[in-house]
């Protein structure tokens, strides 16, 4: 077990050296950092010298991947690509182009954004495999089927149109929770709320319906059938039988979430003026900050090989017939 | 003069590819005989007309042309052309685009949303609402309004039905005639859905469009049916034009990135090895970099590119033109691994079986084999992939717009509009209408391209087909 994991973390390092490779090229080759202090100083007819200025308060002044001009290992070191982009390797996120420092930043936000995102995933599993369920008993009848093409209609509404419609007639209407904002500690609940109902509700559609597919593929099984001719009552068997076999593809198919939750929900926390990284990664889009969205699509792949790995090791937890090669 | 964009061109690509495939079809029982299967279920058939009337409008829109100049000296024997460019929807909807007012309207209204300071011919001021320029100009007393659109919507749901009872009459004179059955039993089978096709939903389908094209034609040209937004354009118009974005989006992201994934998927399924390594490892590092940052970071860098080097996009349409297939590109290469990864365990899978093996022994060369054996055999997979991600980048495109890394803000796009309804829905009074079209419209194509989608995979997969 523990020489599996040790031989898919060797794994990751092509890929995370692929992932900054991307990113690398996209950054700083489709647009040399003169175009980028240009765009950042915003004005048209910049000065040379402010753009230098800029370039070397960043330490983007260095040439992008051989110095020549520097002695010894230097000529490698004293470069953007070792300095911007492998130092992501040892999570040295450095300074953001506001000169904040990013990791800090992050250890700061991860905060809020798992108050929002673990209460979400464990109400969104209960209410979903409750809904799966259900239409799952009633397999086959006008239940069902209305049930299934309610799904539908559920999951072709954009989640734009839950977060807006919902912060209306929640916040507007009813006046029931704030709108947007954040607290620390316990004050934190009446903001949470809210983003937890309107991200569980923008997800119902498409969960139920694609876990009533694990149902019905458990409840199709010979030890089903052998289940109900022992005698034992619907409920039963679909309670001690079908739900824990069905909870493996449900909660494998979790686990590899489980690591992206730090990074937040992008849109809903900066549609709910959450403090967490989603908002955050979405204000250094808005503010063009590149060395933020460049720390955050690092941390985000290194978040889901993590998921990956987990993924792989949870099937041999929960089924013994996998066994790791 | 006619303007051919690149998303047009690529546009009629698909469209000739489809028409192409559908010809070669119809002579090819093994081929028809799912797609009947996908329109003999009511919702796939109710689905199919109105994704249908989706994409005539899309294509309407998409011929575009420079209009023509009016001459101002008479010696000048040179045609000239406007900057701007246009397309037959824009000349359809003329009476839309031109009527604009001065800032917001609600639906149907006759006065603007905002109080303005008027001046009467005494010099008094007053605060009041103004009549709006384009809406109700018709009516000769204000008070009859209220009446005027009733007496529309009647008029319109009379004719209507008429001119729906005339179509299916002629559809079910049709059938007597193609068929050779009695009329009553035609009408008896239609009725109880016993017929090979489910002429009810049809029908039903037929007569909801038929009845909301109607009205709007007979009342948009009088009223502002869905109001008018912050500089006083119609949103029915907006709304309108967003389908084509829409459409876009949904059809030229799988159709940019099908070659890739199919090629790469089957090479790595077929010939193993270490181009299976190669492959494996270049959908991994795409697929962990997250789809929204990678997106992100994309058109952030495009959008500087496009800062930088203004020289070489010309007239404004042309530029968001280009964003709009750039993006396309983007959300293709974030997309392609889904589907790369199904082909390549099918390709594998297949591989194994016996008559791949035969060929093989034969002497079949590789090529061969894989345009034989292994492509016809993974066209499920490639179909039901294509009509399963539409809804889901139609749902992106919103999205991303929304967080300003989308289509081109001037772009008429469902996400653009939803984008500046949310600050309309936070001011006092609320202005809810274009919220409200964007989602009407959006909802409906979504909805009706995830129940064809679902229709067209319960015809394609064979796993299910068994079941059933």
């Amino acid at each position: 077990m523990i020489a599996y994991i040790i031989r898919r973390l060797l794994y990751a390092i092509p890929i995370l050296i692929g992932v900054n490779l991307i990113t690398f090229a996209l950054f700083f080759i489709v647009n040399p950092p003169d175009q980028m202090a240009r765009l950042h100083l915003g004005e048209r007819h910049v000065t040379q010298q402010a753009i230098d200025k800029w370039k070397t308060q960043r330490g983007y002044d260095r040439p992008l991947v051989i110095n020549s001009e520097a002695s010894g290992l230097g000529v490698v070191t004293d470069t953007i690509f070792f300095e911007k982009s492998l130092r992501l390797f040892v999570f040295d996120f450095g300074a953001s182009d506001n000169g904040r420092d990013i990791s800090y930043d992050i250890s700061q936000r991860m905060w809020p954004s798992l108050a929002i995102a673990i209460p979400s995933l464990i109400v969104a599993l209960v209410v979903n495999i409750f809904f799966a369920m259900l239409l799952a008993f009633f397999r086959g009848s006008y239940i069902d089927i209305w049930g299934v093409i309610l799904c539908v209609v559920l999951m072709s509404i954009s989640a734009l149109f839950y977060y807006i419609g919902g912060q209306f007639l929640v916040g507007k209407l009813l006046h029931l929770v704030p709108i947007s904002g954040y607290d620390t500690g316990l004050d934190a609940t009446k903001f949470i709320i809210l983003p937890v109902v309107i991200g569980v509700a923008s997800g119902i559609g498409a969960s139920t319906r694609w876990y009533r597919t694990f149902f019905l593929e458990e409840i199709a099984k010979d030890f089903v059938r052998t289940a109900r001719a022992k005698g034992l009552s619907e409920t039963t068997v679909l309670f001690r039988h079908v739900l824990k076999n069905a909870m493996i593809p449900i909660l494998t198919g979790i686990v590899v979430a489980l690591p992206l939750l730090f990074m937040g929900s992008l849109i809903l926390e900066s549609f709910f003026g959450i403090p967490g990284l989603g908002s955050y990664t979405i204000d250094a889009i808005n503010q063009q900050d590149f060395a933020i969205v460049r720390a955050m699509v690092f941390l985000g792949s290194v978040l889901y090989i993590v998921g990956l790995i987990l993924t792989d090791i949870s099937y041999t937890l929960v089924d013994p017939r996998v066994r790791l090669s | 003069m006619i303007q051919v964009l690149w998303t047009d061109a690529l546009i009629f690509l698909l469209v000739a590819a489809i028409t192409g495939f559908a010809l070669y079809a119809r002579s090819r029982e093994h081929l028809r005989a799912p797609w009947r299967q996908v329109i003999r279920k009511p919702l796939g058939m109710s689905a199919l007309v109105i994704l249908l009337v989706y994409v005539l409008v899309g294509l309407l829109d998409s011929l575009h042309f420079r209009p023509e100049l009016e001459q101002q000296n008479g010696g000048n024997t040179e045609v000239q052309y406007a900057a701007s460019i246009e397309s037959v929807l824009d000349l359809m909807l003329d009476d839309l685009r031109s009527s604009t007012e001065k800032t917001y309207s609600a639906p149907f209204a006759l006065r603007q949303y905002n109080k303005e300071t008027i001046e009467d011919e005494q010099g008094n001021k007053r605060r009041e609402y103004p009549r709006l320029l384009h809406a109700g100009t018709h009516l000769q007393d204000l008070s009859m309004h209220a009446q005027d659109i009733t007496q529309r919507f009647l008029f319109t749901l009379m004719g209507g039905l008429m001119v729906w009872g005339l179509s299916v009459a002629f559809i079910v004179v049709l059938v007597v005639f193609k068929t050779g059955d009695p009329l009553q039993k035609v009408l008896h089978t239609m009725w109880h859905g016993q017929r090979d096709l489910p002429w009810r939903s049809l029908f039903a389908t037929l007569g909801f469009i038929l009845l909301v094209i109607l009205f709007l034609m007979n009342t948009a040209s009088v009223y502002h049916v869905l109001g008018t937004d912050k500089v006083g354009e119609d949103v029915l118009y907006q709304a309108i034009k967003s389908i084509r974005t829409g459409l876009v989006i949904g059809t030229l992201t799988t159709l940019i990135m099908l070659p890739f994934a199919v090629l790469l998927g089957i090479m790595a399924g077929y010939i193993k090895g270490w181009v299976d390594d190669v492959i494996q490892y270049i959908y991994t590092t795409l697929n962990s970099i997250p789809g929204v940052l990678l997106i992100a970071a994309a058109v952030l860098m495009m959008l500087v590119y496009m800062e930088t080097h203004p020289d070489l996009f010309g007239t404004g349409v042309e530029r968001s033109d280009f964003r709009l297939l750039f993006l396309c590109m983007i959300l293709g290469v974030t997309s392609w691994t889904g589907l790369c990864r199904l082909l390549r365990a099918e390709t594998l899978k297949l591989s194994e079986l016996e008559y791949v093996q035969a060929a093989e022994a034969l002497g079949v060369g590789r090529l061969k084999i894989i345009l034989r054996h292994i492509l016809p055999n993974v066209m499920h997979i490639i179909l039901i992939a294509i009509v399963m991600d539409f809804s889901g980048l139609v749902l992106a495109e919103a999205v991303l717009s929304y967080l300003n890394i989308g289509v081109d803000p001037t772009m008429y796009s469902w996400g653009n509009m939803i984008n500046s309804s949310r600050l309309e829905l936070a001011r006092e009074p609320i202005v809810w209408w274009a919220f409200m079209a964007a989602f009407i419209f959006m909802f409906l194509l979504v909805l009706s391209a995830n129940l064809f989608a679902d229709a067209v995979r319960d015809a394609f997969d064979p796993r299910l087909r068994e079941r059933a």
